[in-house]
């Protein structure tokens, strides 16, 4: 067991660098200053604390998609909804930033909650159509992304618009509501800690709680799980609502850490992130944060390389789509698996042999 | 006699780690009936699907007719006049026999199937070989004995020279079986060469002239049948004396646990597959139910354990009315399952062992504290288990998909006798695992019999149905056909006409089996 999971890892550094080699290969033909933009994009979030700073921020909502879609995909169950539920925290925590006042620390924890509330209940629906009517999950919270970001978009220009900001954005949040900087002079909040007891919470109640067993369960083999009393819809509903309650409160920690007032114009993009980021770590909550730092580090690099230099960020997205599917190619290196399996049962052969010789 | 083909040092590692050939040497001599016998896993259907291409070995080489040839899929292997009928059927249901004989070698006509050129070459086919099939019948509807001889057909008529029989009596009744060894003798006369796989050595000694004998991978011995006996030929299969008599005392029957009253049922296609289906299961004794398979028993069992839902009639257990019982209800009450298919509904393949061994009980408060499992008492739970149905594995922690067929099925076992049952429900409970194994499951069954557990036991294989049982019902065509108060007293062939539907029981008879 313990050399599959290494076996794994392997292959996913292997389909990194692959994926980085041609990357290199596109940034060689497409530049004139190639050794520039390869060092920028490479070694460009170290060179000043701002900019490692950024990689942690922008892996903030990373991991809370990653954790929210690793909990679904777990219990077997393709909801993508993290994108809307995401969007959604971000407005609950809007409205409750701008038309209440709370203490400073009660405000954000309480619009971090509402966040979560209202995504988790969002994602209840896709998920109850699943289970009442047996909605494909994939297409229903696909087309709820949509709802959603123009449901979204409503309510802030509807009745929250600061008419006087000149362009489309939201009246201010109270200063109360905002999560605080951890270190000054970067854009690194507090939120970041959330994150960590995220990742924490969800590792033990994926793997420590009867809760968690549940959706494994139900994720590995449903007819086992049904068969062995396991209350299958049940369990399809709850995971799809604790995913969109981690998305709903990344939305809201993102917009209180991030921003002053609410200004996305489209959908930001981390839901997807999280399914990237759920791949790159087999669903496992202890590998989330991982993924998300690498994710979050190519983008920062590729950020700084397409300001510095004549390459265009985009690069990323190809090195993303080439790790996505090399990792995902379940065939992907299956040959030398093989050949290690193979390995091992000959030893054990041989063994087996020597033993009877004794 | 000449040697027709040749399978040279091959060695077949399956992704798993399982190594189910190791450096096997087979020879199969032109016009010879040969048969290939070993336990369940010793590996001899894994050399035949080499034979046939649907297995690459990791070494090896095969030979035909002297020559060196490659198989690297059943198209060449066909080409090479290799057909191979498989233990489960590779037909299309919905389609006739004359359209399942040509798919793939259609005849055509102006650009369409030519039907009536299909039924036509079917007929000459099934003349030649004596081998009577009606060209337009669905397949769906034929008894299994008639869909093995589609599956034959279909061979031949692709050219086979060598045929592979895969088990072909596993799921045949004693009269088929008898019929099929007429049909592979006149097919051997017409000069074709036959690879009989089993491990009923009876039927071995009545049809093959040479053995092969394989245990654990590897080629134990070749040898004339006629100079061998039953007793050399399974003391070399499984390595050591086998007793074939399982020991038990006579059963002492208690109260009633389940009473199932006048089932129905007509399944997703709307075919009728239960047919007012009433018996008892009383504590203390094992009721088998015998039959061909797919003769009801796969949705009966499903009916009784809650994966499918019933229609009509009445399940009682210990004199609660269960009809609408969720499955988590009913194993609270007191029912365990060992299903069909292990790895379908039996367990979670990729999942440990420590969790497949507790998905029945995980939410017990034995196991949790108030928030958090108590992983202890799980790991606890778990070795006691592995050492107590000595489930062969390195920790409880290890993959069930890494486990052989026999410790998986030890595994679903242990979970499902290990839950305290009222009510046990053995479904094919050592289907395709080794002897060991299969002697391991029957002990427990009997001991748990002993502790006043009601067993239902389904078996396709008559052997083991007569065996363990103490009293027995035999379902044909979805209904209960007869009931054999004491299963000492039935012999096979008695059974088997029932099993075919030849001979029925009168309704009083059958009523034998409610007791109140």
């Amino acid at each position: 067991m313990h050399k599959e999971v290494l076996f794994e890892m392997m292959r996913t550094l292997v389909a990194i660098f692959i994926s980085l080699i041609i990357a290199f290969i596109i940034i060689f033909f497409v530049s004139t200053q190639p050794t520039e933009a390869l060092s920028k994009f490479l070694i460009g979030p170290f060179s000043k604390i701002r900019y490692f700073s950024n990689v942690i921020e922008m892996s903030i909502p990373l991991i809370f998609n990653g954790l929210a879609i690793s909990v679904m995909f777990q219990a077997n169950q393709f909801n993508v909804g993290a994108e809307g539920a995401f969007f959604m925290g971000a407005v609950a925590a809007t409205i409750v930033g701008i038309t209440m006042n709370l203490p400073v620390g009660v405000h954000s924890i309480f619009a971090i909650i509402c966040g979560g509330l209202l995504g988790g209940f969002l994602l209840f629906i896709p998920a109850i159509l699943k289970t009442k009517w047996n909605a494909n999950e994939l297409v229903s919270s696909l087309m709820l992304n949509y709802i959603l970001y123009y449901l979204g978009i409503f309510i802030i220009n509807y009745y929250l618009r600061d008419v006087n900001a000149g362009y489309m954005v939201s009246y201010k949040l109270n200063s109360s509501a905002l999560i605080p900087k951890l270190i000054p002079g970067t854009r690194l909040h507090y939120g970041v800690l959330f994150a960590v007891a995220m990742i924490v919470i969800i590792y033990y109640f994926m793997y420590r709680t009867k809760w968690g067993y549940a959706i494994r369960m139900t994720g590995l083999n449903e007819k086992f799980a049904e068969y062995s009393g396991i209350r299958v819809n049940f369990v399809i509903l709850y995971a799809q609502i604790i995913g969109g309650i981690i998305a709903g409160m990344g939305g809201a920690i993102e917009l209180l850490g991030m921003y002053t007032r609410f200004e996305w114009q489209k959908l930001p993009g981390y839901g997807w992130d999280g399914v990237i980021v759920a791949i790159l770590a087999r669903n496992n909550p202890v590998l989330v944060p991982l993924a998300a730092f690498f994710l979050s580090y190519l983008r920062i690099g590729a950020d700084l390389m397409a300001r510095m230099t004549d390459v265009p960020s985009e690069v990323v997205s190809v090195i993303q789509a080439l790790v996505i599917m090399l990792v995902a190619a379940e065939s992907f290196m299956a040959k030398w698996r093989h050949k290690m399996v193979i390995k091992q049962a000959k030893e054990e052969i041989s063994m087996a042999n020597g033993g009877n010789s004794r | 006699m000449r040697e027709l083909l040749k399978m040279h040092n091959i060695t077949k590692i399956y992704p798993n780690g399982i190594v189910a050939n190791k450096k096997v040497n087979f020879s199969v001599n032109e016009g010879e009936i040969h048969a290939l016998v070993g336990e369940n896993g010793a590996g001899k259907t894994t050399l035949m699907k080499i034979l046939f291409g649907l297995e690459r070995p990791e070494e090896g080489s095969i030979y035909i007719n002297g020559s060196k040839v490659n198989i690297t899929s059943p198209i060449v292997a066909i080409k090479n006049g290799i057909g191979m009928v498989h233990q489960h059927f590779m037909l299309v249901p919905s389609l006739t026999v004359a359209e399942n004989i040509i798919l793939g070698i259609e005849p055509q006509k102006n650009g369409f199937i030519d039907f009536r050129k299909a039924i036509e070459i079917t007929e000459k086919l099934s003349e030649k070989y004596n081998l009577k099939v009606d060209p337009k019948a669905m397949v769906r509807d034929l008894p299994v004995g008639m869909k093995q001889k589609v599956e034959i057909l279909k061979a031949l008529l692709r050219g086979a020279k060598i045929l592979i029989l895969d088990e072909p009596t596993a799921v045949l009744t004693p009269q088929e079986t008898t019929e099929l060894f007429n049909e592979l003798f006149h097919l051997k006369n017409n000069g074709h060469t036959i690879i009989f796989i089993s491990h009923k050595l009876r039927e071995v000694k009545q049809i093959s002239d040479r053995i092969t004998i394989m245990r654990h991978g590897k080629n134990v011995g070749v040898f004339n049948t006629s100079d061998v006996t039953e007793q050399d030929i399974s003391r070399l299969m499984v390595g050591r004396d086998v007793i074939l008599k399982i020991e038990k005392t006579k059963s002492k029957p208690g109260n009633v646990v389940l009473y199932v009253k006048d089932l129905n049922h007509i399944n997703e296609w709307g075919k009728t597959v239960l047919k007012n289906v009433s018996f008892s299961v009383r504590s203390g004794e094992i009721l088998g139910i015998a039959g061909v398979e797919g003769n009801g028993q796969r949705e009966l069992v499903e009916i009784i354990t809650g994966l499918r839902k019933l229609d009509k009639g009445e399940l009682i257990l210990n004199g609660k009315v269960i009809n609408d019982f969720s499955i988590r209800e009913r194993r609270e009450l007191g029912i365990s399952h060992v299903p069909e298919d292990r790895m379908v509904y039996g367990v979670a393949a990729d999942g440990s062992i420590a969790e497949n061994l507790i998905s029945d009980r995980f939410e017990k408060k034995e196991f949790n504290r108030r928030i958090l499992m108590d992983m202890k008492k799980v790991t606890n739970l778990s070795n006691q288990l592995i050492k107590e149905f000595r489930i062969q594995s390195n920790s409880p922690k290890q993959k069930v998909r890494m486990l052989s067929g026999g410790n998986i099925q030890k595994v679903v076992v242990a979970r499902e006798f290990s839950s305290e049952p009222k009510l046990l429900i053995a479904n094919q409970p050592t289907r395709g695992i080794d002897v060991g194994a299969t002697e391991l499951i029957h002990r427990r069954i009997i001991e748990l019999r002993d502790k006043g557990v009601a067993v239902l036991l389904v078996s396709a294989d008559l052997n083991e149905v007569m065996e363990l049982s103490d009293s027995l019902i035999v379902m044909f065509g979805g209904e209960i056909v007869a009931y054999f108060e004491d299963v000492s007293y039935v012999t096979e062939e008695e059974l088997g006409a029932y099993m075919l539907g030849l001979k029925k029981q009168s309704l009083e008879e059958i009523r034998r089996v409610l007791y109140a």
